[in-house]
């Protein structure tokens, strides 16, 4: 314990020095999120101070092992340094689909060689990844998927779409899962990373509800995947066919993900804030929206709790397995709550739709988005099978 | 502090489940006890089983002969309190009064806690005016009469009222109805002249009592802490007991969502498991999230109130109220999902809707809760 507080004095000081003002501000747009990436650009100098410092020092993956980049930080410690930077209100100084889902599948599966090239770039914001699972015909599905990878000795040959890929227009590499046996449905998959540069790869962006969208269409069309990309770098990971194992396990950081359990900004109450909005509009708060405002608090809050501790017991091995899936279902389902309750208080101001005032209609189309949290990553539906079945053990079906 | 339990406290809720279990359970104590119409609506043999294992003191300082453990260690033992609905005085006495006694002088100590520590006597707490719970109005008053007090006034909802050996009751010593200054809590003992109990037995079969003081005198060493500085007390007291009604409800949510997972399990209609339809599944596992979520809300609340965290009394009503709504669920759709036998006093189940009853409403429902928790915020 007198290390943790050794540690939480070190790191305060060290924040207090290389964390610029600017960066301590709220994330208001998607230019206030640095992804890297090949072609990244910053939007600001502060925005690349922050980052080169927690890329020198480890912190864009605080808790991966120094030689592949991170700060190799124990579970305890790294906890500390994210309630430091949540104290002071610290951006993320990378944010990457590299860091949150292929990283955690190449420490677990990869081999040395892949670790040491990819994740070593993502550490670094070298290269951006995008994930390729989604296919028109396979949605909650997702086993029954069609992009197939024929065998041409030393290349697969790829050929199909993707749907959903976030930011497929924008990434430098994609982790893509491919049908290499169409006998097995299961133990016919397996996992690739190619170059999105790779001729016969395209994509096309899709528009949503919400007016626009990181989502693609990503097509491969007679796309040639090398084998390996140099010595112990295969161009899989896992075996080859065992894909669905490695998605499978990246399904639960996904959800994880998804569920905010990580996040500040999900797992706090809105009243005080609402009544602010209520006030600024010069009225004042409905009772009754008082009193939802109120009851949203509790579980937004109790939810907090939860998302704590199923953290601290994924750190330790005591988390049930299928957790994420409930954590995912509860936290979409508050977060959707949560904008609803936005856009009553809100009211005609918060329907406008391209004003300055509400700079370019953000609650309507951050209202809007949120109702794709309980369809992406597994529906709440098929969350609620999972919990229904591998928690409770219910029978059948 | 990780937000899961100790190897210790591990240890102890393997020592505790099991003895609950056998002890503790739905025949052995609630249905025995109801069935014989008991006055006291619990078994003192249990409570001093309690006591031997230390459980009684678990709250009360080393020093003073408890095992000086925590909110955490006690929501352990009041979990399985729940989930067996073990009608006991544990609650009432080892958490309310013992976190109250924490405040009083030697003097008080001494004279209360020998009995708890070995199970001779139980205790209650008198803090309700009416059917609602509303503490910070309290009207009951005690004026100064020569070196002490005359206490007159009325309680309600008062536990086991007429069993207690002694009650602590907040009382108004100056001020007005709604101010937070001026109270005072007193050690009330049974014998004390102008105690008047009405006892009531309530859905949950157990007992309270409206208790009348018609000018009951009291010396000045019946105060527990300062006078007029009572509201710390009462605010400890509170807290304490509201984080263990929140653990005992997650013991009840837990005690009825297995109770109905298994029952999912084994009911067989149009030649399936009814755990086989997926309209159940979705509704069984919806309620496991929220239960889990109260838990840890629980859990955390209680965590918060050892190491005497500012957020503590926030977190308090966010679990206390949480806890009323997962439970509440836990036992509608136990009812409900049980179908006809669900509604027979044959079949356990109806018991847990009883108790969640009574013990959300026991120091706040999640109405009272969740509005505190918009105060506390600030809105």
């Amino acid at each position: 314990m007198a290390d943790l507080t050794q540690f939480r004095e070190q790191t305060r000081t060290w924040l207090q020095q290389n964390c610029p003002p600017e960066m301590r501000e709220p994330v208001r747009s998607e230019d206030d999120i640095y992804w890297g990436g090949r072609d990244a650009r910053f939007a600001s100098e502060a925005q690349r101070v922050w980052f080169e410092a927690c890329r020198d020092k480890g912190y864009t993956v605080p808790a991966w092992p120094k030689e592949y980049g991170g700060a190799g930080l124990s579970p305890p410690e790294a906890k500390v340094l994210r309630e430091e930077m949540a104290r002071i209100g610290a951006r993320p100084p990378l944010s990457s689909f590299g860091i949150w889902m292929l990283g955690p599948a190449l420490l677990h599966f990869g081999t040395e060689g892949q670790k040491q090239r990819f994740l070593r770039e993502i550490a670094r914001g070298e290269v951006r990844w995008c994930q390729g699972y989604s296919e028109p015909g396979s949605g909650s599905d997702l086993v029954s998927l069609q992009t197939s990878g024929e065998d041409r000795g030393d290349h697969w040959l790829v050929n199909g779409q993707k749907v959903w890929t976030s930011y497929a227009d924008k990434c430098d590499w994609i982790f893509c899962l491919v049908r290499t046996d169409r006998e097995n449905k299961y133990r016919g998959i397996t996992f690739m990373l190619f170059d999105m540069t790779t001729p016969g790869v395209s994509t096309k962006p899709i528009k949503l509800i919400s007016g626009s969208s990181p989502f693609c269409e990503t097509f491969f069309d007679d796309v040639k995947v090398p084998k390996s990309y140099g010595e112990d770098i295969p161009a899989q990971v896992g075996e080859v066919n065992r894909g669905w194992d490695v998605a499978k396990y990246l399904l639960g950081h996904e959800r994880e993900m998804i569920s905010g359990a990580d996040s500040s900004e999900r797992t706090a109450g809105i009243g005080a804030a609402m009544k602010r909005v209520a006030e600024g509009g010069g009225g004042s708060l409905d009772p009754l929206l008082r009193a939802e405002l109120a009851q949203f608090d509790v579980d937004a809050l109790a939810y907090a709790c939860m998302g704590e501790k199923f953290l601290d017991e994924v750190k330790v091995g005591k988390a049930h397995p299928a957790q994420p899936n409930m954590m995912k279902y509860a936290g979409t389902e508050l977060n959707k709550r949560r904008h609803e309750l936005m856009m009553a208080v809100g009211g005609s101001r918060a329907l406008e739709w391209d004003s300055e005032e509400t700079a370019g209609g953000k609650p309507a189309r951050d209202w809007l988005r949120t109702k794709a949290n309980s369809i992406e990553g597994g529906t709440s539906e098929i969350m609620l099978n999972v919990v229904a079945k591998r928690i409770l053990d219910l029978p059948g079906g | 502090m990780p937000l899961y339990h100790t190897d210790d406290q591990q240890m102890l809720h393997d020592t505790v489940a099991p003895f609950m279990a056998e002890e503790g359970g739905i025949a052995r104590q609630l249905r025995h006890w109801r069935d014989r119409d008991c006055p006291d609506g619990f078994g003192h043999a249990l409570w001093r089983q309690f006591a031997e294992m230390g459980f009684t003191g678990i709250l009360v300082a080393e020093e003073d002969g408890g095992l000086g453990m925590g909110h955490v260690e006690a929501g352990i033992l009041l979990e399985e309190v729940g989930r067996n609905l073990t009608p006991s005085p544990f609650l009432a006495t080892s958490v309310l009064v013992a976190s109250a006694l924490r405040h009083g002088s030697d003097d008080v100590r001494g004279r209360w806690l020998p009995g708890l520590l070995s199970g001779e006597t139980v205790y209650s707490a008198a803090i309700d005016e009416g059917p609602k719970h509303r503490p910070e109005r309290i009207a009951c008053r005690a004026e100064r009469s020569g070196n002490g007090f005359r206490l007159t006034g009325q309680k309600d909802f008062v536990l086991h009222g007429a069993s207690a050996d002694m009650i602590v009751v907040a009382a108004r010593t100056s001020g007005e109805d709604g101010e937070t200054d001026g109270i005072t809590l007193f050690a009330v003992p049974r014998d004390a002249n102008g105690m008047q109990h009405q006892p009531v037995r309530l859905v949950d079969s157990s007992v309270a009592t409206h208790t009348r003081f018609d000018g009951v005198e009291l010396d000045g060493d019946a105060v527990i802490g300062e006078v007029d500085g009572g509201r710390v007390v009462l605010d400890a007291m509170l807290r304490a007991g509201r984080v263990g009604a929140a653990a005992e409800g997650v013991g009840v949510a837990r005690g009825a969502m297995d109770m109905t997972v298994g029952y999912l399990k084994q009911r067989k209609q149009f030649g399936r498991f009814i755990g086989e339809f997926q309209a159940l599944q979705h509704r069984a596992a919806h309620l496991y999230a929220e239960v889990e979520i109260a838990r840890a809300a629980v859990m955390k609340a209680a965590q918060l109130l050892d190491a005497g965290a500012e957020q503590a009394d926030l977190m308090t009503s966010v679990a206390k109220a949480k806890v009323a709504k997962a439970a509440r669920l836990a036992v509608q759709e136990g009812v409900q999902m049980h179908g006809g036998i669900g509604m027979t006093d044959e079949y356990d189940i109806g018991f847990y809707m009883k108790r969640d009853r009574a013990l959300a409403e026991f120091l706040g429902d999640e109405h009272y809760h969740a509005g505190r928790v918009a105060a506390l915020s600030g809105y």
